[in-house]
């Protein structure tokens, strides 16, 4: 589903991403750990299409296609997702109405109608449920005073609202109480299916006990250093990320 | 011949058309007086530094515009708000339309300038009302001097009027450049109620100048929201100069919304005359081309124990400019005031101007005073995060924008006058959102 090969990126002259290869298939589920300022979060951000990253080698494809030069808009009509680590407040557009739009934009994009306002009711209802979201919430503006576990609540919600093919979750635990944290992996797990797929980036294992990994990769200086399965983020959790350091610095 | 010349010279035209052994004719004359004196303002004067009249006055404006211009009223149908039942008081080239307009006279009076200002019956509370809020200054002086058509609007005391009120000015652009001065005169008594939607429109693409004098007097707890919609042609001018009294607990709110015409400027002007009053300016402007809205606002809190709210909100685009100057006095005598003025602007491209200027006379030592103004871009996360949702750049843009706007939409209290609100931003922004925020 997604393959990115030798995936060089830089911000304002600065390279982050120093030849990323990674490859997801339809119905996994990968983790992507590593110590803060290692380019997690600026790999989600270029998969999502960031214009302020540039890609200066490599490229990134998705379901056979070349996304590179798509805006963030164009690869969200062909379903990849990102859950922001720090969701954006948009004062004075209420989540129902941003998630109209955002659901009407895509079907635009597909060449097909709005949906009906029943259906979409309906959808918002089903969703909510799985998120336990209070519906008096669903009115109000967009992550705007909302708190952390909220903001990531949403995020989910989005998620499920959309139906993502591929779902990046940008250190989506940060923040969350354990009840909290509970509700969201469940919802994502409930998502889950062999038809799409998931990326959670995470600083901690702790996220990875309620969504279980297929891999788990290592991020370090933009590039992954090691990959293995769920074992290693426990044993990442143990043991941090210094021998990890000295295995590369060596 | 320039313009003031020429206005100089038609004033004694005018004279020989109406009644000049009059109050009113008494109070014209020292007008002109002043105009004469004073001459158009000019960049010099710290109130118009940035807005420029000359290009305008440039123009070759007939200042009494001749025929009698008929329009049908399915052509002018989309400038009314016409999916509720409201009064409706119609002008085209500054001429009354009845066959457009819906007057009453059933316990308020909603009518005519010209009726006011000729009969007997309203000779009094014109001699207690015309001219008494305006000011002196050279445009509202030439305005006065040559007032005679309008709206004039009566609402004695308990009325609840339930239908908006309406005032239209259409210009038919049939002359090749048309100077336009509506005069209107509002008064509503003691707990009154009453809610008024104003447009100027221009047909076609010939040079109109508008200077408008509005007058309105909220007495004693009574309630007036005035809503002004600016959405005229590019050739379009308009010098709106409205003068709000209030008397004690009463409670003025105006709405202005500035979405076209080629320059703009709002004198909008509160004179707090008692305790416990609320003044409310509120405005959205959403301009681009080389389009040029300049509001200039003052509240005078001159009693005790009162309010006032001002909340601008401006996006501009391509070369527009815009202007906000806001001035608050506070006397000495207005201890416990309450003021607030807020100004927020996005610039949305590299050639748009925004100058904004908060002025504050504080005479009074125990007062809360606040004013803020922001210039910035949208937001540029705010901006990827609703693409990463599958929103495009253009709707994305549309979407921070109402936003940006909602606080000052989120008050308007006319539902379908809110409604035609988000249309035209839409129409503007060239999207179609598929809801109402």
């Amino acid at each position: 589903m997604l393959k990115i090969d030798d995936l060089h990126a830089s911000v304002e002259d600065k390279t982050i991403l120093q030849g990323i290869n990674l490859e997801v298939k339809a119905g996994e589920v990968h983790a992507i750990m590593g110590p803060n300022g290692s380019g997690k979060s600026t790999l989600a951000s270029v998969i999502a299409g960031k214009e302020e990253y540039e890609v200066t080698k490599g490229n990134i494809e998705f379901n056979g296609e070349d996304i590179d030069e798509l805006a963030a808009e164009e690869r969200a009509h062909k379903g990849v997702f990102l859950s922001f680590q720090y969701p954006v407040e948009i004062p004075g557009v209420s989540v129902t109405n941003f998630m109209k739009t955002a659901i009407n934009e895509s079907r635009k994009a597909k060449g097909l109608e709005d949906m009906p306002a029943k259906d979409m009711l309906k959808l918002i209802r089903e969703k909510s449920e799985l998120l336990e979201i209070d519906r008096k919430f669903l009115s109000r503006s967009l992550n705007e005073g909302f708190s952390g576990g909220e903001k990531k609540r949403n995020e989910i919600f989005q998620m499920a609202m959309l139906e993502p093919k591929l779902a990046i979750l940008d250190e989506t635990d940060s923040g969350l109480d354990i009840d909290a944290l509970r509700i969201v992996a469940n919802g994502v797990n409930k998502l889950k299916n062999k038809d799409n797929a998931v990326v959670v980036i995470t600083h901690y294992q702790r996220l990875l006990d309620y969504i279980v990994p297929d891999f788990v990769h290592v991020l370090y200086n933009g590039k992954i250093v090691k990959s293995g399965t769920k074992e290693l983020a426990h044993e990442l959790e143990e043991k941090g990320y210094d021998w990890i350091k000295e295995e590369v610095n060596a | 011949m320039d313009l003031k010349e020429k206005l100089l010279s038609s004033f004694l035209v005018f004279e020989n058309q109406v009644d000049i052994d009059s109050y009113v004719h008494d109070v014209r004359n020292d007008a002109i007086k002043i105009f004469e004196e004073k001459g158009f303002p000019s960049k010099k004067e710290e109130a118009w530094k940035y807005t420029s009249l000359n290009k305008i006055l440039k123009e070759d404006y007939s200042v009494f515009p001749q025929q009698e211009n008929a329009i049908e009223y399915k052509d002018i149908k989309k400038y009314f708000i016409h999916d509720i039942d409201t009064y409706k008081i119609v002008f085209i080239d500054g001429k009354y339309s009845s066959h457009l307009s819906q007057t009453t006279h059933d316990g308020i009076d909603v009518c005519l300038m010209s009726s006011a200002l000729t009969k007997p019956k309203y000779r009094i509370l014109i001699e207690n009302y015309f001219n008494k809020a305006a000011t002196k200054d050279s445009l509202s002086s030439l305005n006065t001097a040559f007032s005679s058509e309008g709206a004039y609007i009566h609402i004695p005391k308990n009325k609840l009027v339930e239908k908006p009120i309406q005032i239209l000015h259409f210009s038919t652009g049939n002359e090749s450049a048309t100077m336009l001065q509506p005069r209107n005169l509002i008064v509503v008594d003691e707990n009154s109620h009453v809610q008024i939607i104003e447009r100027h429109q221009s047909l076609n693409d010939n040079p109109v100048l508008t200077n408008s004098v509005t007058e309105i007097f909220t007495n004693k707890r009574a309630i007036v929201d005035y809503y002004k919609i600016q959405n005229d042609n590019s050739n379009a001018s308009l010098i709106d100069n409205t003068f709000i009294k209030q008397k004690k607990e009463s409670v003025a709110s105006v709405h202005t919304f500035a979405f076209g015409g080629k320059l703009t400027r709002n004198n909008l002007n509160f004179f707090q005359e008692g305790e416990r009053i609320d003044s409310i300016l509120k405005g959205v402007t959403i301009i681009g081309e080389k389009q040029h809205v300049d509001h200039n606002t003052l509240v005078h809190h001159i009693e005790p124990n009162c309010e006032s709210h001002q909340d601008y909100k401006g996006i501009f685009g391509e070369n527009s400019t815009g202007v906000f100057n806001g001035k608050i006095i506070v006397e000495k005598e207005a201890q416990k005031t309450n003021a607030f003025q807020a100004n927020n602007n996005i610039l949305i491209s590299d050639k748009a101007t925004i100058n904004t200027k908060p002025q504050l006379e504080i005479f009074a030592d125990d007062v809360k005073c606040s004013h803020g103004c922001t210039i910035g871009q949208l937001d540029e996360s705010a901006m990827f995060y609703m693409r990463s949702r599958g929103i495009p750049e253009k709707e994305a843009k549309a979407l921070l924008m109402y936003a940006f706007s909602n606080n000052v939409l989120s008050s308007v209290k006319i539902p379908e006058m809110k409604q035609r609100i988000t249309k035209i931003i839409a129409n503007k922004l060239g999207v179609n959102l598929g809801f109402d925020l």
